[in-house]
C-alpha cells in the first residue's frame, strides 16, 4: 500500500511528465514545419525583391529579351543569353551523365556483387562529396586545355567544357537514385523471369528496367535539377560571354553564373539587383517544377511496390 | 506450337549469352569510367596538393595578394561557418526528423512537409545565396557576416539532417519503444532515453556528411559571408575568409599565385571533407556493432 502523500507526488510527476510531453510535441511539430516555412520564405523573398524589376522592366521583357547589357545607359536586361547558355550546359551534362549513370546503376544493382559492390558504391558516394569549386579547378587545369586543342578553339572555356564537368558532377545523384529504384524491384519479378529461361541480361532489360523506369526517370530529373543549379563549375568554365551561344563550342553564361558573378558588383536595392532576383525566381521556378515532377514520380513508384 | 529444333535452340541460347556478355561489359565499362574519374580526381588533388602542405602553409596568413604565405584565415573561416551551420541546422533538423519519424500521421500535411523537404534539397545553392542575402544580410541587417553565412548554409543543410534523422529513427526496432512504453515511460521519455541514443550514430554521421558538403559550398557564402581578404573574425558579425571562395578567387584572378598554393588549398578542402566523412562513417559502424538487437 502506498501512502497518500506519495501517491500525489507520483501523480504530480506524471502530470509534469505529461505536460513536458505536450510542450515538446508542439515544439517538434513546429520544427517539422520548418521545411515548408523555408521553402515558402525563399519564394517570398525572391518575389518581393524581384517586384521592382518586374514593374520597371517587365517579366516577359526579361524572360524573352535577347540582349544582356546591364551596365549600359539605359541598361538592357534580357535573360535569353543566360537561359540558352544554361540549356547548352545542361544539355551537354545530361547527354553525358544520363546514359553513363543509368548504365553504371544497372551494373551496380544487377551484376556487381559483394565487396566490389560496396566499394564501388562508396567511391561513387565520395564523388558527391567533392566540392564543386574543386571540380571547377580541375576543369580549368585539365579539361579546358584538352577541349581547346581537340576542337581547335582559342579558349577552352566553352559551354561544352562546363557541361562535361557538370555532367560528372551530377553522375553520383543519377547513379544512386537509379540504383535505389532498380534495387527496390521485388525479387519475385526477377525470379519469375529467370525461371522462364531468361538470361540475367534479358531479365534486366525486359523486366527490371521497365519496372524501375519511373525511378530511373526521377533520377534523370534530379540530375537535371543539379545540372541547372550548379554555379561554380559554370562560373569557372563556361567563359561567361554575353551573347546567345549557338553551339556548344562557344563561350556561354548561365543563369546561376550571371547571378553569382554580378551580385557582388551591383548597387543593393537598385534595378540590376532586382533583375538578378527575378532571374533567381525563374531559376527557382524551373528547379521547383523539375524536383516536383521527380518527387511525384518517385512517390508513385514507392506506392506501387508497397503491397 | 512445336518446340524449336535443338540446333536452333542452342544457337539462340548462344546468342542470348553473347548479348549478355556484351551488355555486362558495356554497363561495367560505364561504372568503371565513373570510378576511374573519381579516382583520377582524388589522385590529381593528392598528387599536386600534398607536396605543398606544411605547418607554415596551414597556420600562416596569406601574403602579397594571396600569392604567397598560408591559408590559415580561410581554414578558420570555414571551420567557423561550419560550426555555425551545425548550431543552427542541428537542433531544428533533428527536431523535424523526429517529428516525421515519430509523430507525423500520414495525411496531406505530412505529404506537404515531405514534398517541401525533397524540394529544398533540389533548390540551387545560388538561390539559397539570394535568400540569405535578402533575409539575413539585408532585412535582419546582419551584413555580410559569419552569422548570415552560417544561417544560409544551415537552410541548405536542413534537408540532409532531417533525412538522416528520420531514417535513423526508423531503423530502431519497434520492440525497444514498446518495452519502454510498457514500463510506463511517456512517449517523450521513450524518444529521448531509448530511441535517440540508439539512433544517434546514424544522425551524427548523416549530419556530418551534410555539414561537410556545406563546408565546400561557394555560391551561397559568396553572397552572404565572405570577403576576398578579411582579418580574423572577432564576432559573428564580421566578414570571413573561407576555403572554397579563397580557392575560387585564386584560380580565376588575373594575378595567379603559385600553383602550389592553389592545389594545396584544394587538397586541404577535399582532405578536410573526406577525413570528416570517413571518421563519421567509422564511428557509426563502431557504434552500430556495439548496439545489437
Amino acid at each position: 500500500m502506498t501512502q497518500p502523500s506519495e501517491r500525489t507526488a507520483s501523480k504530480g510527476r506524471l502530470g509534469l511528465s505529461r505536460a513536458a510531453d505536450a510542450v515538446v510535441r508542439r515544439a517538434i511539430a513546429v520544427c517539422g514545419l520548418i521545411a515548408v516555412v523555408v521553402l515558402a520564405a525563399i519564394f517570398g523573398f525572391l518575389l518581393v525583391n524581384a517586384i521592382k524589376a518586374i514593374r520597371e522592366v517587365g517579366l516577359w521583357t526579361m524572360i524573352a529579351g535577347t540582349d544582356w547589357y546591364p551596365t549600359t545607359e539605359p541598361p538592357v536586361f534580357g535573360f535569353l543569353p543566360s537561359e540558352v547558355g544554361s540549356l547548352w550546359v545542361t544539355g551537354v551534362a545530361l547527354l553525358l551523365a544520363v546514359p553513363l549513370g543509368i548504365a553504371a546503376a544497372v551494373y551496380l544493382s544487377e551484376f556487381a556483387k559483394g565487396r566490389f559492390k560496396e566499394i564501388a558504391k562508396s567511391i561513387v558516394e565520395f564523388m558527391a562529396a567533392v566540392p564543386s569549386v574543386v571540380l571547377g579547378l580541375l576543369g580549368l587545369a585539365y579539361v579546358a586545355p584538352v577541349i581547346s586543342r581537340t576542337f581547335n578553339v582559342d579558349s577552352g572555356l566553352t559551354a561544352l567544357t562546363a557541361g562535361l564537368v557538370v555532367g560528372v558532377m551530377s553522375l553520383p545523384t543519377i547513379i544512386s537514385i537509379a540504383e535505389d529504384a532498380l534495387y527496390s524491384v521485388p525479387k519475385e519479378l526477377r525470379q519469375g523471369a529467370l525461371a522462364l529461361g531468361n538470361t540475367d541480361w534479358q531479365t534486366t532489360y525486359k523486366v527490371v528496367v521497365p519496372a524501375a523506369s519511373s525511378g530511373i526517370f526521377a533520377a534523370s530529373m534530379l540530375g537535371l535539377g543539379r545540372a541547372i543549379g550548379e554555379t561554380m563549375v559554370v562560373l569557372m568554365l563556361a567563359g561567361n560571354s554575353g551573347l546567345i551561344p549557338t553551339s556548344s563550342l562557344q563561350a556561354a553564361r548561365t543563369m546561376t553564373g550571371t547571378i553569382a558573378q554580378e551580385m557582388g558588383e551591383v548597387v543593393r536595392g537598385g534595378t540590376h539587383y532586382s533583375v538578378l532576383f527575378a532571374m533567381g525566381l525563374v531559376l527557382f521556378a524551373i528547379t521547383f517544377a523539375v524536383n516536383l515532377a521527380a518527387d511525384v514520380v518517385l512517390e508513385r513508384q514507392r506506392k506501387k511496390w508497397r503491397r | 506450337m512445336s518446340a524449336p529444333a535443338p540446333a536452333m535452340r542452342s544457337s539462340r541460347i548462344k546468342r542470348a549469352r553473347a548479348i549478355e556478355a556484351i551488355a555486362k561489359l558495356l554497363t561495367g565499362a560505364c561504372l568503371f569510367l565513373t570510378i576511374a574519374a573519381t579516382v583520377a580526381i582524388i589522385g590529381v588533388i593528392v598528387f599536386r596538393g600534398a607536396p605543398s602542405i606544411s605547418w607554415e602553409f596551414l597556420t600562416s596568413m596569406p601574403k602579397k595578394q594571396m600569392t604567397e604565405g598560408g591559408i590559415w584565415p580561410a581554414i578558420w573561416g570555414t571551420l567557423m561557418l561550419t560550426l555555425g551551420t551545425a548550431l543552427f541546422a542541428g537542433p531544428i533538423g533533428i527536431g523535424a526528423g523526429i517529428y516525421l519519424a515519430e509523430y507525423a500521421k500520414s495525411g496531406p500535411v505530412t505529404r506537404m512537409v515531405r514534398l517541401s523537404i525533397a524540394n529544398m534539397a533540389g533548390v540551387p545553392s545560388i538561390v539559397y545565396g539570394l535568400f540569405g542575402l535578402s533575409l539575413f544580410v539585408m532585412v535582419m541587417k546582419f551584413g555580410t557576416s559569419l552569422l548570415a553565412g552560417s544561417l544560409t548554409l544551415a537552410c541548405l543543410t536542413l534537408p540532409v539532417i532531417i533525412g538522416s534523422t528520420e531514417e535513423s529513427f526508423r531503423q530502431v526496432p519497434r520492440d525497444l519503444r514498446q518495452a519502454s512504453l510498457a514500463l510506463g515511460a511517456t512517449k517523450l521519455r521513450t524518444i529521448l532515453k531509448v530511441v535517440l541514443p540508439a539512433a544517434a550514430p546514424g544522425i551524427v554521421t548523416g549530419s556530418i556528411l551534410g555539414l561537410s558538403r556545406a563546408a565546400g559550398e561557394t555560391a551561397p557564402i559568396m553572397l552572404t559571408a565572405v570577403a576576398f581578404f578579411a582579418p580574423m573574425p572577432n564576432s559573428p558579425f564580421d566578414q570571413v575568409m573561407a576555403l572554397p571562395y579563397h580557392l575560387y578567387i585564386m584560380a580565376t584572378q588575373a594575378v595567379k599565385p603559385a600553383p602550389m598554393i592553389i592545389w594545396g588549398t584544394a587538397f586541404v578542402l577535399v582532405g578536410g571533407v573526406t577525413v570528416a566523412g570517413v571518421l563519421a562513417a567509422a564511428w557509426r559502424s563502431r557504434q552500430r556493432s556495439k548496439l545489437r538487437w
